[in-house]
């Protein structure tokens, strides 16, 4: 089962480490906040993709099952 | 199903609302019948009616009443009047006119869910509705009809103070602002209970269901859209005001049954701030239902209707709506907060005219492409559906606008009414 990124907007205030750790999935908008690709993360990228959820200050990036419920 | 009134023939309109039944409970009472005397089976017969809910969303609601009665012990119901559409009035008119209906469906809706509870939510500027609302519970003690308790809440009086989860997190004690989802209300709601959200007229159209069953409740309509939905009706028409439409007649039929004239019509706003500008040729040729609005892009919303009066500028209105709605975000999610407020500056641009407005269409279509669908709540993709319907349906104007400049100023006609305090 592969993964994809969720932003929680409302915890989300736009650091912008996210980007920088896993561009393949996440740029930002023109306020620096983050705008997703939610194409399933390949088990190559995984790793990336924890340390970009792991290392966002207000944890605002989760992880979350492809195909589970929006969100 | 007992048998309806000879006055309330299965293809008789209004249902809801007439001019004959009283805000009292015997009024009430002629005209609608007894309260059922339980909810067996009301679920299925709403899926059967085919009921979709009338806040907006269109959700159909007999799988919201399955979600919650699945759920934990301890549900709650929760009857939606807050009505935070400034162009809506269908709600509280309700309330005032049939309040009786609303909280006959709320008690089913509770005994159908299990629920032990009702909280009936309104606007707290609205003294009057609350008013009505203690009379009509102090008959229904009086007459052993309050099977389930109902109270009363006042919620604040913001735009998106009314979406579910908004409601749910002030009646637990936080701001009246949207949560991150899931858990939805169904899951975990008030208490962490789950918890049905109804909009108060959905509710007043499942007391008629489970008085009438569904093919009563499909007398009027079509197999898509069945049944009747209440319309605000305002702008250029001579009677202003709430009306029940099924699908059948064109919206321009509707507008022209309220004093309107189409001819003197420059576009239909449907479904309300987070809706649609139509055409004149689209109102003609379109019932004012689910089905054929999506034909064209539209949604009943709410069930707002507004006729923008030849000669006034949809460019200025919408650009004035944008703004309101950029200022009624609710500082939570940094997409809406920034993207809401550049898109109403990029439309106050065009609207301004002029050499500035040169290539201000490209830049807002693609600040409406970034700000889609990143709120936590619908609400920037309301406001974006709404100002995307305004460049399709004003852009001929837009380019006078660009040449001359904007139109004269004029008297403002969609309300953008100041809003309190979150809590």
């Amino acid at each position: 089962m592969s993964l994809r990124v969720v932003v929680n907007p409302i915890t989300c205030v736009g650091h912008g480490i996210c980007a920088e750790l896993f561009p393949e999935r996440i740029s930002l908008d023109p306020w620096g906040y983050p705008i997703i690709d939610p194409t399933p993360i390949p088990p190559e990228l995984e790793a990336h993709a924890r340390r970009a959820a792991a290392a966002c200050p207000t944890l605002a990036l989760l992880l979350r099952q492809a195909g589970a419920a929006k969100r | 199903m007992r048998a309806p009134r000879p006055s309330l023939t299965a293809t008789e309109l209004p249902r809801l609302l007439s001019s004959t039944s009283g805000a009292d409970l015997d009024a009430h009472q002629d005209r609608f019948g007894p309260l059922p005397s339980s909810a067996r089976g009301l679920a299925a017969e709403v899926e059967r009616a085919g009921l979709r809910g009338k806040g907006g969303a269109g959700f159909p609601t007999a799988v919201k009443l399955r979600a919650v009665a699945a759920g934990r012990r301890g549900r709650v119901v929760v009857a939606n009047g807050t009505e935070g559409e400034p162009a809506s009035a269908k709600d509280r008119a309700l309330l005032r006119h049939a309040p009786h209906l609303v909280l006959d469906g709320a008690t089913l809706a509770a005994e159908a869910v299990g629920a032990q509870e009702v909280i009936l939510c309104v606007a707290r500027d609205h003294a009057t509705t609350r008013s009505v609302l203690d009379a009509a519970l102090a008959e229904r003690r009086g007459a052993g009809l309050d099977r389930v308790p109902v109270r009363v809440a006042e919620a604040p009086h913001h735009y998106v103070s009314g979406e579910e989860s908004a409601l749910v997190n002030w009646l637990n004690g936080g701001e009246a602002k949207p949560t991150f989802v899931p858990p939805r209300p169904f899951e975990r709601g008030v208490r962490g209970r789950p918890t049905l959200v109804d909009n108060v007229e959905t509710l007043a159209h499942l007391a008629l269901v489970a008085r009438f069953g569904a093919a009563w409740f499909r007398g009027v309509g079509t197999d898509a859209d069945p049944g009747s939905t209440l319309v605000t009706l305002s702008g250029a028409v001579r009677s202003p005001g709430v009306y029940e439409v099924a699908a059948g007649p064109s919206i321009a039929a509707i507008i022209e049954g309220a004093g309107g004239s189409i001819d003197q019509v420059e576009a239909v706003l449907v479904g309300g701030y987070f809706g649609t500008w139509i055409t004149v040729d689209q109102a003609a040729s379109t019932p004012f239902a689910a089905d054929p609005l999506k034909a064209i892009g539209a949604a009943p919303g709410c069930g707002v209707v507004f006729a923008l009066p030849k000669g006034a500028c949809g460019l200025a209105e919408s650009a004035r709506v944008a703004r309101w709605l950029a200022d009624e975000n609710a500082g939570q999610c940094g997409p809406c907060v920034h993207g809401l407020d550049a898109v109403a500056g990029q439309l106050a641009m065009i609207d301004e005219g002029g050499r500035s407005s040169l290539n201000a269409t490209e830049s807002l279509e693609s600040l409406l492409a970034i700000v889609e669908g990143r709120g936590a709540c619908r609400h920037p993709d309301g406001a974006v559906r709404f100002v995307r319907s305004a460049l399709r349906v004003f852009g001929a104007h837009a380019a006078q606008h660009r040449r001359h400049g904007a139109c004269r100023a004029a008297a403002p006609l969609l309300p953008t009414p100041r809003t309190g305090g979150w809590r």
